[in-house]
């Protein structure tokens, strides 16, 4: 019979989940902010540009994160300044400039020939090597974006929702955004070495998404996606203990598999919806002629 | 600290490519507690003109500033509350009619996220003068067009703001949802609040309004309706020389 509770018995595996719960989390509640800013790929782009960085402070001699931060921040800065100007989205901004980026870093990997075994684990994450100082760090880098989007929620989902009615309020948005974007590239810092470039992007995503078929509620979505990225990263991280996988990847099938449950709930709840009639709570199909108004397809008496 | 006496814009000048003005020269004088609309054609600059007097752009050339006698300060600032176009909203955003009204006072316990008792009795307050008792957890999405022009009133309001600058805030909407906005506004405007807004609405709303400005690129004519909605006025505002208003 199968020790549910033997992999809690090894040091690396509890240290790898408390990694992939809290990053779960984090990215979670930065993904709703992220898809509703219309930057969904931005994970993917900032990973990318944090790669290179990691690769030139690497070659440099400097600390993985501080060429990671310097590079990332940079792209962030970039990308936002070239948004800003509204004749180029953000998408095709991210697009370039953290392509090049990353391009910078292979160039650089090619032409000096030090590609050691330590990138892949930064493109494809390793969860199980988490050292004591990536753990601080990334403790302490979910409680200070935790509390980033605690304190600073009103403004963002203004200034995200309806940015010309955020700045006349009072708001200054140009900063907000500036920093949200630099909180992001933290993140994506942090969550690098863990789940990998390649993958990020689904972990913070992925989520969101899920969340945002479930409720039309912003406090809604953003607790949902917590829940789900947590507990997504809980179950892919448990699991690969079990399969003998990959933490990344089975950690990424649980998020897409969490987004195609939700999917098909949400398809369902549509066809099938529950509501009340003077106080009578039922369910039944309905005809829906369109988004938000439909019709019984069985009249009540 | 007093209140401004009136609002001013003195050769104001704005574009949006170099050497193309969209609008040019404006002069006004609008004083506080005024209901003006604002008339003209489709791409003659009033969106430009709203976010100018807002504070959204800075002019290129000329001033914009508040006149007041006896503030304290001379950077005073009245509230502005200011309603878009809905047309620019993104209706997928998930943000329930309580939420949107929310964020008008964002500066209110602004480091908390939630929204705590007091605040929601507000919300519920702005939603009854609006005719919205009830709608507070509704999806924006889910509102008809003269519901959701009335959610993004009630989030300009609920700053109780000095001047209310609306951007065509009856456009696409049938008779019985521009009067209830009328309504509302010329309640709001009596009660001394100071209301700008631009409209394609020559015959329900601009013809009604105490203050008309007749523009395109700068001001062609303004006063009142009786006076200024006169053919050659819209002739030259609308550029139609060869067509007859009837």
């Amino acid at each position: 019979m199968i020790d549910l509770l033997l992999p809690f018995q090894y040091e690396f595996f509890i240290k790898g989940i408390i990694v992939s719960v809290l990053l779960g989390g984090i990215c979670g509640l930065a993904g709703v902010y992220i898809i509703l800013r219309g930057l969904s790929y931005v994970g993917h782009g900032l990973s990318h540009a944090a790669f290179g960085g990691a690769i030139v402070g690497n070659i440099a001699g400097l600390n993985y994160y501080v060429g990671a931060i310097i590079w990332s921040y940079l792209a962030s800065f970039v990308i936002y300044e070239i948004s800003k100007r509204n004749k180029i989205k953000p998408d095709a901004a991210i697009g370039l400039v953290t392509t090049a980026i990353f391009a910078f870093g292979v160039l650089l990997v090619s032409m000096t020939n030090r590609y050691t075994r330590n990138f892949e684990s930064l493109l494809f994450g390793n969860i199980l090597a988490i050292t004591e100082q990536d753990l601080y760090i990334i403790v302490s880098v979910t409680i200070l974006s935790g509390a980033f989007f605690f304190l600073l929620h009103k403004r963002l989902v203004f200034s995200f929702f309806d940015n010309e009615s955020a700045k006349i309020s009072g708001i200054k948005t140009s900063y907000i955004e500036l920093l949200f974007s630099f909180v992001l590239a933290t993140i994506i810092i942090v969550s690098m070495s863990s789940i990998g470039v390649t993958l990020l992007a689904s972990v913070i995503v992925g989520p969101a998404i899920s969340a945002r078929l479930l409720s039309n509620n912003f406090s809604n979505v953003v607790f949902l996606s917590i829940i789900i990225g947590s507990v997504a990263s809980f179950s892919g991280m448990y699991a690969s203990f079990f399969l003998d996988s990959s933490s990344g990847p089975t950690i990424v099938m649980f998020i897409t598999l969490g987004f195609g449950i939700t999917a098909l709930y949400a398809v369902f709840k549509k066809i099938y919806h529950s509501h009340s009639h003077g106080g009578l709570s039922h369910s039944h199909p309905h005809l829906h002629t369109d988004e938000h108004r439909h019709e019984h397809e069985h009249k009540h008496p | 600290m007093g209140s401004f006496e009136y609002l001013k814009l003195t050769g104001v000048s704005y574009g949006f490519t170099y050497h193309n003005f969209v609008i040019e020269g404006v002069n006004l004088s609008i004083p506080k507690g005024r209901f003006v609309s604002i008339v003209g054609p489709s791409g003659s600059g009033k969106t430009t003109l709203l976010k100018l007097i807002c504070g959204i752009y800075e002019p290129w050339n000329g001033d914009i500033e508040y006149i007041c006698n006896d503030c304290d300060s001379i950077f005073y600032h009245p509230s502005v509350g200011y309603v878009p176009q809905i047309e620019t909203i993104d209706w997928n955003f998930p943000v329930s009619v309580q939420e949107v009204i929310a964020m008008g006072s964002w500066n209110y316990k602004s480091y908390l996220p939630w929204i705590d008792k007091k605040l929601k009795n507000q919300i519920k307050d702005t939603l009854k003068i609006l005719g919205l008792s009830g709608y507070e957890k509704r999806h924006i999405r889910a509102l008809s067009g003269g519901e959701q022009q009335r959610v993004f009133l009630g989030r300009a309001l609920i700053r109780n703001p000095d001047v209310l600058i609306l951007d065509e805030p009856t456009t696409g909407l049938d008779y019985v949802s521009r009067e209830k906005i009328f309504d509302i506004l010329k309640t709001l405007n009596n009660n001394g609040m100071t209301v700008i807004l631009s409209t394609h609405d020559i015959t329900h709303i601009a013809n009604r309004s105490p203050w008309v400005i007749c523009f395109n690129k700068y001001v062609i004519a303004e006063g009142r309706p009786q006076d200024v909605l006169k053919e050659d006025n819209l002739l030259k505002t609308y550029g139609l020389s060869d067509y007859k208003i009837k």
